[in-house]
């Protein structure tokens, strides 16, 4: 096994052609992910907003997420056993499948979404609601906005689990580019199984960077805590007697993935505008 | 059940193997992740690059990194050590994060407190910084534990024997009590280690049980 051998593989072009070459198998373990995802979408969003806003069946996402002890291959043969035998047609290795899928991305997608309906706080609610806002226009002008940092880090975690699981689908017939991993173990083909794995790692290394990058621009910079930032230096810079905060760097941390820089409430979009309105009031001890 | 007690033995010795694949990166994973989250605590700059590098190779999916692993290592495929290498790398990154966030939730003060009686930067870290940040660590523990027993059961595709061979063997037999008894057995190791970590944290922490009582 050797870089050269690799590379004569990836540039074979008998390898990117037809139902085993490259491009079909990269389509094909995009159209499950997408397809599994979209499902699990609208399962996941409705009722795990529904629970965030209602505050009621909490133990839903409970549940979900002990669910995830369960292994996934396990529940990959298990749902293939049951189910395959029920389907009688080419679709009998492909419903199976996705349910698992389905099944997998829901937990995330779940919790994300109730977490990040929960972060809004009652205020934030109450004033949007004292501002003549309608029920609706308080659901997409307020809470989604809020929620959405921890909803779209619950979408990165299950688009890289289904990622992962639909590899290991392979197993039980499903096509993909864990066929190369499969298949190459079957065959004892090293080359075709690690040229194989190269091509799901960057699939997911690629899909991950577009997500975070999904992150970084769709979220308003009031709630990711870059307004904040800007605010804050402008304060230093402006107000030469302000001490630097000493745990500044930890409460301006830009990452929506932590529930606390939503949910604390001092770092809040409230806040955020505060600081934008007088910034050389910031930081003065 | 019948089957599960007659081959007890071979699922005892499997659960064995198991909780050696999984258990093992665990303690390696938490002995990296310390002073890598302990500099991405002390450092913001470093924070970003410790962190993105290893969510990075989290993203890695684990089939994938079972098969990268050998050529790279210079070991044998069937090499119980990828497995270990994948799952401390999995644990790696998932702890340097709750290790950063564990240090930086230690109150300010407390920090303060222990300045003026005169600890030092290590000395402080080992006796007043990492004892606090032990309930936040072993949460974190608790989600890696968990995720590793259910993706070393992956490892079973590739051959190598833990509880994964149950479910792989009971679908190429098309035996579904085979795969339920793996199922179960790997549900019940993630609940030992579970439970194990609540224990060793608790131990860890007298004094979140004295403000309790």
């Amino acid at each position: 096994m050797s870089l050269a051998t690799i590379w004569a593989w990836f540039t074979d072009p008998a390898n990117w052609q037809g139902t085993d070459g490259v491009p079909n198998r990269v389509l094909e373990h995009l159209l499950y992910t997408g397809l599994t995802l979209l499902i699990a979408l609208v399962v996941a969003v409705p009722l795990g907003a529904w629970v965030g806003h209602s505050g009621r069946l909490r133990w839903l996402v409970t549940g979900a997420n002990a669910a995830r002890a369960i292994p996934t291959l396990g529940l990959l043969f298990a749902v293939s056993m049951f189910v395959g035998p029920l389907i009688q047609s080419d679709l009998a290795f492909v419903i199976p499948s996705i349910t698992v899928l389905v099944l997998l991305a829901i937990p995330p997608l779940l919790s994300g979404t109730y977490a990040g309906i929960d972060s809004v706080e009652p205020a934030a609610r109450d004033a949007a609601r004292g501002m003549g806002m309608t029920g609706w226009q308080v659901l997409t002008k307020v809470e989604a906005p809020i929620a959405l940092p921890l909803f779209l880090s619950g979408l990165r975690s299950a688009t890289l689990q289904v990622i992962a699981t639909a590899t290991i689908a392979a197993s039980v017939s499903l096509g993909g580019l864990g066929r190369y991993l499969i298949d190459g173990l079957a065959s004892r083909d090293y080359v075709q199984m690690v040229c194989g794995s190269i091509l799901v790692a960057v699939l997911a290394l690629v899909a991950d960077g577009l997500l975070a990058l999904l992150e970084k621009r769709a979220v308003s910079p009031g709630i990711s805590g870059r307004a904040t930032r800007v605010a804050r230096s402008r304060a230093r810079n402006s107000d030469p007697h302000s001490e630097p905060d000493p745990d500044g760097a930890d409460r301006s941390d830009p990452d929506p993935r932590q529930p606390a820089v939503v949910g604390s409430g001092s770092t809040g979009p409230v806040e955020a505008t505060a600081a934008t309105g007088t910034p050389s009031e910031r930081d003065r001890p | 059940m019948t089957w599960a007690l007659d081959h007890i033995g071979d699922i005892m010795s499997r659960a064995g193997q198991h909780a050696w694949l999984a258990g093992l990166p665990l303690v390696l994973g938490l002995v990296i992740a310390l002073p890598l989250g302990w500099l991405a605590a002390r450092r913001p700059r470093l924070r970003a690059v410790l962190l993105t590098t290893t969510g990075l190779l989290y993203t890695i999916p684990s089939l994938a990194l079972f098969i990268l692993l050998p050529p790279l290592l210079g070991t044998k495929i069937l090499d119980p050590v990828n497995v270990i290498v994948a799952m401390t790398v999995y644990t790696v990154a998932l702890l340097t994060r709750t290790v950063a966030d564990g240090l930086s939730s230690v109150d300010g003060s407390t920090q303060q407190a222990a300045i003026a009686m005169g600890y030092g930067s290590f000395a402080r870290f080992r006796a007043v910084d990492l004892p606090l940040a032990v309930p936040v660590i072993a949460a974190g523990l608790r989600v890696a534990a968990v995720s590793n027993v259910s993706i070393v059961s992956v490892a079973s595709l590739i051959g190598i024997s833990q509880l994964g061979y149950f479910l792989t063997d009971g679908y190429a037999r098309s035996f579904p009590t085979e795969v339920w008894v793996g199922i179960v057995a790997c549900l019940l190791l993630a609940l030992v280690f579970d439970l194990v970590i609540q224990v060793v944290s608790r131990v860890l922490t007298p004094w979140t049980r004295a403000v309790a009582a």
